[in-house]
């Protein structure tokens, strides 16, 4: 224990055990209640009493340590109180796990099965529906309130709270069990889970609504969560490949507006302002996510976002490179949004015309029709080819299905710029 | 243990049309069903199969009697199976190896009154 310290040091403190401690604290306490909702209220408590009790005896050397035994001992009381008597025990099947290939080493260096791995392939069951994943996974895993996760996904507070509700009905009625799957079943529930992280990524990295392009808060839980699971399953190449993907995706977050907040596009952006750390990491993840075969979507797309990361400048873009691992990501993850951003990558690598054309291929896509990056991909090919007229529709098209404010005044100053 | 309802939705004109041999072979499925349940960690508790939804009479608010299933679908209820099974998963389990191949299935937890 260090000496007694001042409430604001405290309060840091406890903010930053409850950024980087929560989900273990949880799933160490669902281990005793075996009930969500019991569960969520004893780290609540042990969270608020740490704020009285560090500024007393001052901020422990091992917080997570202290706030897990302060939550399960509220819990055991509540447990011990409850009695036999309770139908709600117990709500979460849990069976001893054996010690798995994906567990972290305790201090003697033994495997120890995690809890936050049985916690987060809860959370993200397919029984559950990916709304209800996403908001479990914020609220269980990351600890934010039923108000931030409302928030975060732009619905209304009695909204999320009754979905939330539903979920944990469900997992406990159902009797979805408490449990890391096992190895034969791993992949695909991993893969849940990597989907949820990359969605949360991908909306705060460009927030669909709002003022601001990026979601700040959003964008870092994800990074958080993806390297609590790199950590949780270090040997598993599509978690590798979706933390690769992320780094190097945020690397370049800084540089994504201007100071008066104009959206600044990859060939306008400061690359001396890219995060270096970042993309050194990114890229040596992505070494390691390529090995596997087939490699996963996530390492495909980081190698594409490598390439760019790499790049001294925008003119020495390897777009034949990036257009290779398009091919690679089309055949092997088919999606109409990604045989746009092809089609994209072929209008840099062989010109604006033969980007046009492989873009209007996909223009009869269903899954397209009302997305926004369609028209506007095909604007700026007009717009290149000085096919002014039609790159004017094309913005004005854009313009109509994008609700963010930044990239709203992006698309206009583009208009402008083709006279319209 | 928690008992789970396998309820079976298919499309019933594709057992209409079905040949003699397609009709044996879906039997001769749903009897390696039954027989395969308990390696998963489960009890079959019971089953049926149901006529047609032509054969169906509906009653609402306890009077007005109408001809037809309750709801028209186009995949309707076929049949059933009820399990006795440890959690979710293990019902999912044995809910993938029902056949039908004309539909799916939907696994749905028995409330339980005490």
């Amino acid at each position: 224990m260090s000496d007694p310290a001042g409430a604001s040091a405290v309060a840091a403190a406890v903010a930053d055990a409850h950024r980087r401690e929560w989900a273990f604290v949880l799933a160490a306490t669902v281990r005793v209640t075996r009930d969500l909702d019991v569960a969520e209220e004893c780290v609540q408590e042990a969270f608020a009493a740490a704020l009285t009790d560090w500024r007393r005896s001052g901020v422990p050397t091992r917080p997570g340590a202290w706030l897990t035994t302060a939550a399960r001992r509220r819990a055991l009381n509540v447990v011990r109180h409850r009695g036999v008597e309770s139908r709600y025990l117990p709500l979460l099947v849990e069976e001893e796990t054996l010690p798995g290939p994906g567990d972290a080493l305790d201090d003697e260096g033994a495997p120890i099965p995690d809890d936050r791995l049985r916690l987060v392939v809860t959370c993200c069951h397919p029984a559950l529906d990916r709304p209800a994943q996403v908001a479990l996974t914020l609220r269980l895993l990351c600890g934010l309130s039923t108000a931030e996760v409302a928030r975060a996904f732009l619905v209304s507070e009695p909204t999320m709270a009754a979905r939330i509700t539903r979920a944990k009905k469900k997992i406990a009625v159902a009797r979805i069990p408490y449990r890391v799957p096992p190895a034969a079943e791993l992949p695909e529930r991993v893969d849940a889970v990597l989907s949820v992280v990359h969605l949360l990524f991908t909306t705060g990295h460009t927030t669909p609504v709002g003022d601001e392009l990026v979601r700040r808060d959003l964008v870092e839980r994800s990074v958080e969560l993806c390297r609590m699971l790199r950590r949780l399953l270090p040997r598993d190449p599509a978690v590798a490949g979706l933390l690769a993907l992320l780094l190097l995706t945020d690397a370049r977050r800084e540089t994504r507006t201007a100071p008066d907040g104009r959206l600044l596009l990859l060939e306008e952006q400061d690359r001396a302002r890219w995060d270096r750390a970042a993309i050194a990491e990114g890229v040596s993840l992505v070494r390691e996510a390529l090995r596997a075969r087939p490699p996963s979507r996530y390492a495909l797309q980081a190698a594409i976002a490598a390439v760019h990361a790499e790049s001294p400048r925008w003119e020495d873009t390897d777009w034949r490179e990036v257009v290779a691992l398009y091919d690679v990501l089309v055949r092997l993850w088919p999606s109409p949004v990604v045989a746009l951003n092809r089609a994209v990558a072929v209008g840099f690598a062989s010109g604006p015309a033969a980007g046009l054309a492989a873009l209007d291929a996909l223009s009869a896509e269903p899954q397209l029709a009302g997305y926004g990056y369609l028209p506007a991909a095909r604007a700026d090919l007009l717009r290149r080819l000085g096919r002014v007229a039609e790159a004017r529709e094309a913005y004005t098209e854009a313009l109509l299905l994008t609700q963010n404010a930044v990239e709203r005044a992006f698309l206009e100053g583009r208009l402008r710029g083709t006279g319209g | 243990m928690s008992q789970y309802l396998i309820l079976i939705y298919e499309d019933e004109t594709r057992y209409e049309t079905a040949s003699p041999e397609v009709t044996a072979e879906i039997t001769a499925e749903h009897e390696a069903f039954a027989a395969g349940v308990e390696a998963h960690g489960a009890k079959l508790l019971g089953g049926e199969a149901l006529q047609p939804t032509g054969t169906a009479t509906s009653v609402r608010g306890g009077s007005e009697v109408t001809d037809g299933p309750f709801v028209e679908t186009k995949e309707a209820l076929g049949g059933y199976y009820l399990v006795d099974a440890p959690d979710l998963d293990t019902a999912l389990a044995v809910a993938r190896t029902v056949p039908a191949r004309f539909g799916g299935v939907e696994v749905r937890p028995v409330m339980t009154f005490d």
